[in-house]
Protein backbone atom coordinates (compact mmCIF):
# COMPACT_ATOMS: atom_id res chain seq x y z
CA UNK A 1 0.00 0.00 0.00
CA UNK A 2 1.33 3.61 -1.07
CA UNK A 3 2.44 5.74 1.55
CA UNK A 4 1.48 9.22 1.10
CA UNK A 5 2.53 10.93 4.15
CA UNK A 6 5.63 12.11 2.59
CA UNK A 7 3.86 14.05 -0.27
CA UNK A 8 1.22 15.43 2.01
CA UNK A 9 3.99 17.02 3.67
CA UNK A 10 5.75 17.86 1.24
CA UNK A 11 2.43 19.71 -0.30
CA UNK A 12 1.58 21.37 2.85
CA UNK A 13 5.19 23.15 2.77
CA UNK A 14 4.29 24.03 -0.90
CA UNK A 15 1.82 25.68 0.10
CA UNK A 16 3.10 27.44 3.34
CA UNK A 17 5.67 28.61 1.02
CA UNK A 18 3.78 29.94 -1.52
CA UNK A 19 1.92 32.18 0.66
CA UNK A 20 5.59 34.08 1.53
CA UNK A 21 5.22 35.61 -2.70
CA UNK A 22 9.04 34.62 -3.19
CA UNK A 23 10.53 36.71 -0.74
CA UNK A 24 13.36 35.87 0.12
CA UNK A 25 13.74 37.97 3.44
CA UNK A 26 10.24 36.27 4.73
CA UNK A 27 11.43 32.74 3.05
CA UNK A 28 14.57 33.06 5.67
CA UNK A 29 12.84 34.49 8.37
CA UNK A 30 10.22 31.33 8.13
CA UNK A 31 13.04 28.53 7.87
CA UNK A 32 14.31 30.29 10.94
CA UNK A 33 11.15 29.95 12.60
CA UNK A 34 11.03 26.06 11.58
CA UNK A 35 14.88 26.02 12.55
CA UNK A 36 13.74 26.84 16.07
CA UNK A 37 11.22 24.41 16.20
CA UNK A 38 13.35 21.32 15.32
CA UNK A 39 14.07 19.25 18.61
CA UNK A 40 17.19 19.52 20.33
CA UNK A 41 19.44 16.98 18.99
CA UNK A 42 22.10 15.89 21.78
CA UNK A 43 25.74 17.26 22.10
CA UNK A 44 27.28 14.00 22.31
CA UNK A 45 26.10 13.09 18.69
CA UNK A 46 27.42 16.29 17.42
CA UNK A 47 30.23 14.82 16.31
CA UNK A 48 32.48 14.76 13.20
CA UNK A 49 31.24 10.81 12.37
CA UNK A 50 27.90 12.58 11.59
CA UNK A 51 28.53 15.80 9.78
CA UNK A 52 26.97 16.09 5.96
CA UNK A 53 30.03 16.30 3.93
CA UNK A 54 29.47 19.15 1.11
CA UNK A 55 27.41 21.83 2.93
CA UNK A 56 29.05 24.93 3.82
CA UNK A 57 28.02 25.34 7.48
CA UNK A 58 28.08 22.43 10.10
CA UNK A 59 25.23 19.76 9.34
CA UNK A 60 24.64 16.68 11.88
CA UNK A 61 22.57 14.63 11.10
CA UNK A 62 21.49 11.13 12.53
CA UNK A 63 19.27 8.22 11.80
CA UNK A 64 17.67 5.53 14.05
CA UNK A 65 15.46 2.51 12.86
CA UNK A 66 12.23 1.50 14.80
CA UNK A 67 10.10 -0.96 13.56
CA UNK A 68 11.04 -0.47 10.15
CA UNK A 69 10.80 3.33 10.39
CA UNK A 70 13.62 6.20 10.53
CA UNK A 71 13.73 8.43 13.20
CA UNK A 72 16.02 11.49 12.35
CA UNK A 73 17.46 14.25 14.78
CA UNK A 74 19.23 17.25 13.07
CA UNK A 75 21.37 20.09 13.86
CA UNK A 76 23.28 23.11 12.37
CA UNK A 77 25.76 25.49 13.83
CA UNK A 78 23.77 28.28 11.28
CA UNK A 79 20.32 29.22 11.47
CA UNK A 80 19.41 29.10 7.91
CA UNK A 81 20.77 25.88 6.88
CA UNK A 82 19.08 24.05 10.70
CA UNK A 83 15.75 25.58 8.97
CA UNK A 84 16.39 23.69 5.74
CA UNK A 85 17.63 20.46 7.14
CA UNK A 86 14.35 20.86 9.82
CA UNK A 87 12.24 20.80 6.44
CA UNK A 88 13.72 17.32 5.65
CA UNK A 89 13.26 16.30 8.80
CA UNK A 90 9.82 16.90 9.15
CA UNK A 91 9.02 15.10 5.80
CA UNK A 92 10.65 12.68 6.24
CA UNK A 93 10.52 11.45 10.14
CA UNK A 94 9.29 8.57 10.74
CA UNK A 95 8.81 7.60 7.38
CA UNK A 96 8.83 3.93 6.34
CA UNK A 97 12.71 2.91 5.32
CA UNK A 98 11.25 2.12 1.02
CA UNK A 99 9.38 5.01 1.69
CA UNK A 100 12.47 7.44 2.54
CA UNK A 101 14.45 5.46 -0.73
CA UNK A 102 11.63 6.19 -2.76
CA UNK A 103 10.80 9.51 -1.69
CA UNK A 104 10.38 12.00 -4.84
CA UNK A 105 11.61 15.39 -3.35
CA UNK A 106 9.73 17.39 -5.52
CA UNK A 107 9.56 19.96 -2.87
CA UNK A 108 12.76 21.41 -3.13
CA UNK A 109 11.89 22.71 -6.57
CA UNK A 110 8.68 24.11 -6.25
CA UNK A 111 9.72 26.18 -3.32
CA UNK A 112 12.20 27.74 -5.36
CA UNK A 113 14.92 26.65 -3.27
CA UNK A 114 17.08 26.72 -6.72
CA UNK A 115 16.44 30.74 -6.82
CA UNK A 116 16.55 31.87 -3.63
CA UNK A 117 19.11 29.41 -1.93
CA UNK A 118 21.82 29.55 -4.61
CA UNK A 119 23.46 26.50 -6.61
CA UNK A 120 26.91 26.51 -4.07
CA UNK A 121 24.23 26.28 -0.88
CA UNK A 122 21.30 23.27 -2.76
CA UNK A 123 24.42 21.38 -3.02
CA UNK A 124 24.87 21.54 0.36
CA UNK A 125 21.05 20.98 0.35
CA UNK A 126 21.43 17.78 -1.59
CA UNK A 127 24.39 16.33 0.44
CA UNK A 128 21.46 16.71 3.36
CA UNK A 129 19.00 14.02 0.97
CA UNK A 130 21.71 11.92 0.20
CA UNK A 131 22.76 11.42 3.61
CA UNK A 132 19.19 10.45 4.30
CA UNK A 133 18.91 8.29 1.40
CA UNK A 134 22.30 6.80 2.57
CA UNK A 135 20.88 5.84 6.11
CA UNK A 136 17.66 4.24 4.56
CA UNK A 137 19.82 2.18 2.26
CA UNK A 138 22.01 0.78 5.49
CA UNK A 139 19.35 -0.02 7.78
CA UNK A 140 17.16 -1.63 4.52
CA UNK A 141 20.57 -3.68 3.79
CA UNK A 142 20.79 -4.46 7.91
CA UNK A 143 17.12 -5.43 8.02
CA UNK A 144 17.37 -7.47 4.98
CA UNK A 145 20.89 -9.14 6.57
CA UNK A 146 18.71 -9.66 9.84
CA UNK A 147 15.79 -11.60 8.29
CA UNK B 1 26.34 62.94 4.25
CA UNK B 2 29.56 63.14 5.32
CA UNK B 3 31.83 65.78 5.02
CA UNK B 4 35.23 63.30 4.94
CA UNK B 5 34.32 62.69 1.42
CA UNK B 6 36.97 63.83 -1.28
CA UNK B 7 35.04 66.71 -2.41
CA UNK B 8 36.00 66.51 -6.07
CA UNK B 9 34.65 62.94 -6.63
CA UNK B 10 31.19 63.00 -8.27
CA UNK B 11 30.05 59.58 -6.92
CA UNK B 12 26.86 59.38 -8.59
CA UNK B 13 28.63 60.21 -11.71
CA UNK B 14 30.90 57.65 -11.08
CA UNK B 15 28.23 55.50 -10.28
CA UNK B 16 26.71 55.86 -13.88
CA UNK B 17 29.99 54.64 -15.67
CA UNK B 18 28.92 51.03 -13.64
CA UNK B 19 26.00 49.68 -15.59
CA UNK B 20 26.04 46.59 -13.06
CA UNK B 21 24.84 48.90 -10.19
CA UNK B 22 21.51 50.02 -11.45
CA UNK B 23 20.03 46.51 -10.83
CA UNK B 24 17.88 45.04 -7.96
CA UNK B 25 18.84 42.09 -6.29
CA UNK B 26 16.19 40.33 -4.68
CA UNK B 27 13.74 42.80 -5.06
CA UNK B 28 16.21 45.78 -3.24
CA UNK B 29 18.82 48.06 -4.85
CA UNK B 30 22.00 46.01 -5.38
CA UNK B 31 24.78 47.87 -2.06
CA UNK B 32 27.83 45.88 -3.56
CA UNK B 33 30.61 45.30 -0.77
CA UNK B 34 32.43 42.04 -2.25
CA UNK B 35 35.03 44.42 -4.30
CA UNK B 36 38.15 43.04 -2.31
CA UNK B 37 36.99 39.45 -4.19
CA UNK B 38 36.37 41.17 -7.49
CA UNK B 39 35.37 45.16 -8.00
CA UNK B 40 32.93 45.80 -10.89
CA UNK B 41 33.91 46.85 -14.43
CA UNK B 42 33.21 50.17 -15.75
CA UNK B 43 31.77 51.03 -19.43
CA UNK B 44 35.01 51.84 -20.98
CA UNK B 45 36.61 48.34 -20.00
CA UNK B 46 33.32 46.47 -21.17
CA UNK B 47 32.98 48.13 -24.52
CA UNK B 48 36.62 47.60 -25.33
CA UNK B 49 36.11 43.91 -25.08
CA UNK B 50 33.07 43.99 -27.35
CA UNK B 51 34.91 46.49 -29.59
CA UNK B 52 38.79 43.81 -29.68
CA UNK B 53 36.03 40.99 -30.72
CA UNK B 54 34.25 42.95 -33.37
CA UNK B 55 36.75 45.63 -34.46
CA UNK B 56 40.30 43.63 -34.39
CA UNK B 57 40.33 39.71 -33.13
CA UNK B 58 43.27 38.32 -34.11
CA UNK B 59 46.60 36.53 -33.04
CA UNK B 60 49.04 38.87 -32.03
CA UNK B 61 53.05 39.40 -32.59
CA UNK B 62 53.40 36.84 -35.41
CA UNK B 63 50.79 37.97 -38.39
CA UNK B 64 51.29 40.35 -40.70
CA UNK B 65 48.01 41.06 -41.84
CA UNK B 66 46.33 45.27 -40.66
CA UNK B 67 43.95 43.04 -37.58
CA UNK B 68 46.67 41.41 -36.19
CA UNK B 69 48.63 44.47 -36.39
CA UNK B 70 46.06 46.66 -34.60
CA UNK B 71 45.33 43.39 -32.33
CA UNK B 72 49.35 43.47 -31.12
CA UNK B 73 49.63 47.20 -30.95
CA UNK B 74 46.82 47.64 -28.41
CA UNK B 75 47.85 44.90 -26.97
CA UNK B 76 51.62 46.41 -26.40
CA UNK B 77 49.85 49.36 -25.48
CA UNK B 78 48.51 47.69 -22.56
CA UNK B 79 51.88 47.07 -21.37
CA UNK B 80 53.37 50.41 -21.60
CA UNK B 81 50.28 52.09 -19.63
CA UNK B 82 51.00 49.06 -17.08
CA UNK B 83 54.44 50.07 -17.06
CA UNK B 84 54.03 53.76 -16.29
CA UNK B 85 50.73 52.66 -13.53
CA UNK B 86 53.09 50.58 -11.37
CA UNK B 87 56.41 53.05 -12.69
CA UNK B 88 58.38 50.17 -13.70
CA UNK B 89 62.14 51.35 -15.57
CA UNK B 90 61.29 49.27 -18.40
CA UNK B 91 58.41 47.99 -20.83
CA UNK B 92 60.08 44.53 -20.78
CA UNK B 93 59.58 44.06 -16.98
CA UNK B 94 56.32 43.77 -17.49
CA UNK B 95 54.91 40.35 -18.12
CA UNK B 96 50.72 39.92 -18.78
CA UNK B 97 49.32 36.55 -16.33
CA UNK B 98 46.14 35.02 -15.21
CA UNK B 99 46.26 37.14 -12.39
CA UNK B 100 48.34 37.12 -9.03
CA UNK B 101 48.21 34.02 -8.46
CA UNK B 102 49.52 32.59 -11.93
CA UNK B 103 52.60 35.56 -11.38
CA UNK B 104 53.09 34.08 -7.91
CA UNK B 105 53.01 30.26 -9.61
CA UNK B 106 55.42 31.68 -12.14
CA UNK B 107 57.90 33.16 -9.66
CA UNK B 108 58.12 30.24 -7.34
CA UNK B 109 58.41 28.05 -10.56
CA UNK B 110 60.94 29.95 -13.20
CA UNK B 111 62.84 31.49 -9.82
CA UNK B 112 62.77 28.97 -7.06
CA UNK B 113 63.01 26.02 -9.07
CA UNK B 114 66.17 27.46 -10.07
CA UNK B 115 67.79 28.93 -7.38
CA UNK B 116 66.30 27.38 -4.14
CA UNK B 117 68.04 24.82 -2.38
CA UNK B 118 67.95 22.21 0.13
CA UNK B 119 67.85 24.22 3.61
CA UNK B 120 67.15 27.65 2.07
CA UNK B 121 63.99 29.78 3.94
CA UNK B 122 61.10 31.09 2.39
CA UNK B 123 59.78 34.27 4.64
CA UNK B 124 55.80 35.15 4.29
CA UNK B 125 53.72 36.49 6.74
CA UNK B 126 50.78 34.92 8.66
CA UNK B 127 47.91 36.81 6.78
CA UNK B 128 48.99 35.63 3.07
CA UNK B 129 46.16 34.57 0.95
CA UNK B 130 46.45 30.74 0.02
CA UNK B 131 47.47 32.36 -3.45
CA UNK B 132 51.17 33.14 -1.24
CA UNK B 133 51.12 30.60 0.60
CA UNK B 134 50.61 27.11 -1.32
CA UNK B 135 52.96 28.20 -4.25
CA UNK B 136 55.96 28.57 -1.51
CA UNK B 137 54.98 25.16 0.06
CA UNK B 138 55.04 23.01 -3.15
CA UNK B 139 58.33 24.40 -4.46
CA UNK B 140 59.99 24.01 -0.93
CA UNK B 141 58.87 20.60 -0.72
CA UNK B 142 59.93 20.08 -4.19
CA UNK B 143 63.44 21.27 -3.27
CA UNK B 144 63.55 20.64 0.12
CA UNK B 145 63.39 24.57 1.67
CA UNK B 146 61.59 25.68 4.38
CA UNK B 147 58.67 27.92 4.28
CA UNK B 148 58.72 30.40 7.79
CA UNK B 149 56.12 32.86 8.99
CA UNK B 150 56.05 36.15 10.44
CA UNK B 151 53.27 36.39 13.17
CA UNK B 152 50.29 39.23 12.99
CA UNK B 153 49.45 40.86 16.59
CA UNK B 154 45.94 41.34 17.83
CA UNK B 155 45.16 44.79 15.35
CA UNK B 156 46.72 42.37 12.26
CA UNK B 157 49.96 44.04 11.84
CA UNK B 158 52.94 42.49 10.95
CA UNK B 159 56.44 43.93 13.17
CA UNK B 160 59.25 44.86 10.90
CA UNK B 161 61.66 43.73 13.78
CA UNK B 162 60.03 40.09 13.63
CA UNK B 163 60.71 40.38 9.86
CA UNK B 164 64.78 41.81 11.08
CA UNK B 165 64.84 38.25 13.25
CA UNK B 166 63.31 35.78 10.81
CA UNK B 167 65.18 36.64 7.76
CA UNK B 168 68.45 34.81 7.82
CA UNK B 169 71.81 34.34 5.49
CA UNK B 170 69.03 31.41 4.38
CA UNK B 171 66.21 33.47 3.38
CA UNK B 172 66.34 33.39 -0.49
CA UNK B 173 62.38 34.72 -0.78
CA UNK B 174 60.53 37.29 0.93
CA UNK B 175 56.76 37.41 -0.21
CA UNK B 176 54.42 39.64 1.47
CA UNK B 177 50.97 41.14 0.59
CA UNK B 178 51.33 44.23 0.29
CA UNK B 179 47.36 44.82 1.15
CA UNK B 180 45.92 42.27 3.60
CA UNK B 181 42.39 40.78 2.11
CA UNK B 182 40.96 39.73 4.74
CA UNK B 183 41.99 42.38 7.46
CA UNK B 184 43.00 45.42 5.10
CA UNK B 185 46.43 46.05 6.93
CA UNK B 186 49.05 47.56 4.22
CA UNK B 187 52.31 45.75 5.17
CA UNK B 188 55.39 48.37 4.57
CA UNK B 189 56.62 46.33 1.90
CA UNK B 190 59.43 49.29 1.02
CA UNK B 191 61.22 48.25 4.78
CA UNK B 192 60.61 44.65 4.20
CA UNK B 193 62.58 44.67 0.77
CA UNK B 194 65.29 46.78 2.39
CA UNK B 195 65.55 44.08 5.00
CA UNK B 196 65.32 41.28 2.62
CA UNK B 197 67.35 42.79 0.30
CA UNK B 198 70.32 43.26 3.19
CA UNK B 199 70.44 39.40 3.45
CA UNK B 200 70.30 39.38 -0.29
CA UNK B 201 67.25 38.20 -0.33
CA UNK B 202 64.62 38.65 -3.48
CA UNK B 203 61.59 40.28 -2.11
CA UNK B 204 58.29 39.56 -3.93
CA UNK B 205 54.88 41.67 -3.37
CA UNK B 206 51.62 40.41 -3.31
CA UNK B 207 49.64 43.18 -4.77
CA UNK B 208 46.08 41.54 -5.43
CA UNK B 209 44.35 43.67 -3.15
CA UNK B 210 46.69 46.89 -3.22
CA UNK B 211 46.93 48.14 -7.07
CA UNK B 212 43.18 49.83 -7.02
CA UNK B 213 43.75 51.17 -3.25
CA UNK B 214 47.92 52.29 -2.62
CA UNK B 215 50.04 54.15 -3.96
CA UNK B 216 52.36 51.48 -5.94
CA UNK B 217 55.61 52.31 -7.72
CA UNK B 218 57.80 49.40 -7.97
CA UNK B 219 61.14 51.44 -8.25
CA UNK B 220 60.31 53.29 -4.72
CA UNK B 221 59.36 49.75 -3.20
CA UNK B 222 62.78 48.62 -4.64
CA UNK B 223 60.67 45.26 -4.61
CA UNK B 224 61.73 42.28 -7.05
CA UNK B 225 58.50 41.32 -8.29
CA UNK B 226 55.25 42.51 -7.97
CA UNK B 227 52.38 40.19 -8.79
CA UNK B 228 48.65 41.72 -9.31
CA UNK B 229 45.21 40.95 -10.97
CA UNK B 230 43.67 43.15 -13.31
CA UNK B 231 40.08 41.78 -11.96
CA UNK B 232 40.70 43.92 -8.23
CA UNK B 233 41.02 46.95 -9.82
CA UNK B 234 38.13 47.40 -12.23
CA UNK B 235 39.33 45.35 -15.18
CA UNK B 236 38.44 41.61 -16.86
CA UNK B 237 39.01 38.59 -15.12
CA UNK B 238 41.52 36.40 -16.07
CA UNK B 239 44.41 38.97 -16.80
CA UNK B 240 47.01 40.63 -14.41
CA UNK B 241 50.55 41.16 -14.35
CA UNK B 242 53.65 40.12 -13.11
CA UNK B 243 56.33 42.92 -12.65
CA UNK B 244 60.22 41.89 -11.82
CA UNK B 245 63.18 43.70 -12.88
CA UNK B 246 65.21 42.75 -15.91
CA UNK B 247 67.89 41.13 -14.14
CA UNK B 248 66.05 38.91 -12.62
CA UNK B 249 63.73 37.89 -15.10
CA UNK B 250 67.03 36.98 -17.28
CA UNK B 251 68.42 34.94 -14.99
CA UNK B 252 65.13 32.60 -14.71
CA UNK B 253 64.38 30.06 -16.90
CA UNK B 254 60.66 29.56 -18.38
CA UNK B 255 58.22 26.85 -16.89
CA UNK B 256 55.79 26.86 -19.44
CA UNK B 257 57.20 26.00 -22.72
CA UNK B 258 54.96 26.38 -26.15
CA UNK B 259 54.72 29.21 -28.87
CA UNK B 260 55.45 33.29 -28.88
CA UNK B 261 58.03 32.28 -26.11
CA UNK B 262 60.57 30.86 -27.85
CA UNK B 263 63.62 32.40 -30.31
CA UNK B 264 63.94 29.21 -32.26
CA UNK B 265 63.27 25.87 -32.08
CA UNK B 266 64.90 22.42 -33.38
CA UNK B 267 64.47 19.11 -31.93
CA UNK B 268 67.99 19.42 -30.73
CA UNK B 269 67.40 22.23 -28.79
CA UNK B 270 65.25 25.65 -28.20
CA UNK B 271 66.23 29.31 -28.09
CA UNK B 272 64.39 31.28 -25.62
CA UNK B 273 62.99 34.63 -26.48
CA UNK B 274 63.62 37.68 -24.39
CA UNK B 275 61.71 39.03 -21.60
CA UNK B 276 58.68 39.37 -21.41
CA UNK B 277 57.77 37.01 -24.17
CA UNK B 278 59.83 33.74 -22.88
CA UNK B 279 57.27 33.93 -19.70
CA UNK B 280 54.44 34.24 -22.18
CA UNK B 281 53.75 30.73 -23.59
CA UNK B 282 50.71 30.20 -25.84
CA UNK B 283 48.24 33.06 -27.01
CA UNK B 284 47.78 35.25 -24.36
CA UNK B 285 44.01 36.62 -23.06
CA UNK B 286 44.63 39.74 -25.37
CA UNK B 287 40.66 40.86 -25.19
CA UNK B 288 41.05 41.45 -21.46
CA UNK B 289 44.75 42.40 -21.57
CA UNK B 290 43.53 45.18 -24.33
CA UNK B 291 41.06 45.87 -21.63
CA UNK B 292 42.52 45.66 -18.46
CA UNK B 293 44.35 49.33 -20.33
CA UNK B 294 41.09 51.13 -20.19
CA UNK B 295 40.62 50.15 -15.86
CA UNK B 296 44.31 51.64 -15.40
CA UNK B 297 43.12 54.75 -17.35
CA UNK B 298 40.17 55.06 -15.92
CA UNK B 299 41.82 54.56 -11.83
CA UNK B 300 44.04 57.30 -13.84
CA UNK B 301 41.09 59.64 -15.03
CA UNK B 302 39.81 59.71 -11.16
CA UNK B 303 43.18 59.98 -9.56
CA UNK B 304 44.09 57.37 -7.30
CA UNK B 305 44.72 60.44 -4.64
CA UNK B 306 41.09 60.97 -4.66
CA UNK B 307 39.97 57.39 -4.47
CA UNK B 308 41.97 56.71 -1.54
CA UNK B 309 40.74 59.70 0.42
CA UNK B 310 36.92 58.47 -0.65
CA UNK B 311 37.51 55.21 0.01
CA UNK B 312 39.19 55.72 3.82
CA UNK B 313 35.93 58.20 4.73
CA UNK B 314 34.33 55.02 3.80
CA UNK B 315 35.90 52.97 6.11
CA UNK B 316 35.96 55.43 8.81
CA UNK B 317 32.74 56.05 8.74
CA UNK B 318 31.47 51.92 8.35
CA UNK B 319 33.65 51.14 11.63
CA UNK B 320 32.00 54.02 13.20
CA UNK B 321 28.35 53.20 12.28
CA UNK B 322 28.83 49.29 12.54
CA UNK B 323 30.20 49.92 16.60
CA UNK B 324 26.56 50.31 17.17
CA UNK B 325 25.73 46.71 16.16
CA UNK B 326 25.91 45.10 19.41
CA UNK B 327 28.39 42.22 19.95
CA UNK B 328 30.19 43.22 16.90
CA UNK B 329 33.79 42.26 16.83
CA UNK B 330 36.65 43.37 14.28
CA UNK B 331 39.31 41.79 12.64
CA UNK B 332 41.99 44.10 11.50
CA UNK B 333 42.40 47.26 13.31
CA UNK B 334 45.84 48.29 11.78
CA UNK B 335 46.75 51.93 12.29
CA UNK B 336 47.02 51.64 7.73
CA UNK B 337 44.70 49.66 6.44
CA UNK B 338 42.64 49.58 3.34
CA UNK B 339 39.17 49.78 2.50
CA UNK B 340 38.24 46.35 4.04
CA UNK B 341 35.78 45.82 7.62
CA UNK B 342 35.86 42.35 8.60
CA UNK B 343 34.12 41.37 11.26
CA UNK B 344 32.16 38.71 13.76
CA UNK B 345 28.60 39.29 15.54
CA UNK B 346 28.45 37.02 18.93
CA UNK B 347 25.83 34.40 18.61
CA UNK B 348 25.49 35.13 14.86
CA UNK B 349 27.07 32.80 11.88
CA UNK B 350 28.90 34.81 9.30
CA UNK B 351 26.54 32.23 6.85
CA UNK B 352 23.54 33.32 8.31
CA UNK B 353 24.33 37.21 8.02
CA UNK B 354 25.29 37.19 4.65
CA UNK B 355 22.25 35.36 3.98
CA UNK B 356 20.22 37.57 5.36
CA UNK B 357 22.43 40.85 3.67
CA UNK B 358 21.75 39.81 0.62
CA UNK B 359 18.22 39.12 1.01
CA UNK B 360 18.19 43.15 2.06
CA UNK B 361 20.19 43.66 -1.62
CA UNK B 362 23.79 44.12 -0.12
CA UNK B 363 26.94 41.84 -1.47
CA UNK B 364 29.28 40.56 1.57
CA UNK B 365 31.83 37.84 1.31
CA UNK B 366 31.41 35.32 4.64
CA UNK B 367 33.85 33.05 5.18
CA UNK B 368 37.87 32.47 5.44
CA UNK B 369 38.46 34.52 2.83
CA UNK B 370 41.53 32.38 0.94
CA UNK B 371 42.89 32.82 4.64
CA UNK B 372 42.65 29.69 6.88
CA UNK B 373 45.91 30.30 8.51
CA UNK B 374 44.63 33.53 9.51
CA UNK B 375 41.47 32.38 10.64
CA UNK B 376 42.77 29.55 12.81
CA UNK B 377 45.42 32.72 14.08
CA UNK B 378 42.07 34.61 15.58
CA UNK B 379 40.42 31.14 16.64
CA UNK B 380 37.31 31.73 14.15
CA UNK B 381 36.04 29.78 11.39
CA UNK B 382 35.42 33.15 9.21
CA UNK B 383 34.35 36.43 9.45
CA UNK B 384 31.52 38.86 7.40
CA UNK B 385 33.87 41.22 5.18
CA UNK B 386 32.52 44.18 3.24
CA UNK B 387 34.80 45.96 1.49
CA UNK B 388 34.31 49.53 -0.50
CA UNK B 389 35.38 50.73 -3.25
CA UNK B 390 35.17 54.31 -5.39
CA UNK B 391 31.70 53.90 -6.46
CA UNK B 392 30.24 53.17 -3.33
CA UNK B 393 28.43 55.87 -0.93
CA UNK B 394 27.79 56.69 3.00
CA UNK B 395 24.55 56.26 2.24
CA UNK B 396 25.04 52.42 1.34
CA UNK B 397 27.31 52.40 4.43
CA UNK B 398 24.23 53.12 7.08
CA UNK B 399 21.96 51.46 5.33
CA UNK B 400 24.05 48.56 6.11
CA UNK B 401 24.64 49.23 9.72
CA UNK B 402 20.75 49.70 10.09
CA UNK B 403 20.43 46.09 8.25
CA UNK B 404 23.29 44.76 10.52
CA UNK B 405 20.89 45.57 13.57
CA UNK B 406 18.17 44.45 12.18
CA UNK B 407 19.51 40.85 11.76
CA UNK B 408 21.04 40.92 15.45
CA UNK B 409 17.66 42.09 16.81
CA UNK B 410 16.15 38.63 14.89
CA UNK B 411 18.74 36.32 16.85
CA UNK B 412 18.38 38.24 20.63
Amino acid sequence: MADNTINTKQDEIIEKFSMLDGDMEMMIGYLMELGEKLPEMPESLKNEDNIVKGCQSKVWLTADENDGKLHFQADSNTAITKGLVSLLVSILNKGRIEDILNADLYFVHKIGMNRFIGTQRSNGFLAMIKQIKMYALAYKTKLENEA
Amino acid sequence: MSTAVAPKLDIQKIRQDFPILEQKVNGKPLIYFDNAATTQKPKQVIDAISEYYAGYNANIHRGLHSLAEKATTAFEESRTVFQKFINAAEVEEVIFTKGTTDGINLISNAYGRKFLQKGDEILITAMEHHSNIVPWQMIAEEKGAILKVVPVNAKGEISLNDVNRLITHKTKIVSVVYASNSLGTVNPVKEIARLAHAKNAVMVVDGAQASSHCKVDVQDLDCDFYATSGHKMYGPTGCGILYGKRAILEEMTPYQGGGEMINNVSFEKTTYNDIPYKFEAGTPNIADVVALKYAAEYIDSIGKDNIMVHEQALTQHAHKRLSEVPGINFYGTAEDKVSVVSFTIDNVHPYDAGMMLDAKGIAVRTGHHCTQPLMDHFGIEGTIRASFSVYNTIEEIDFFADSLKDIVAKFS
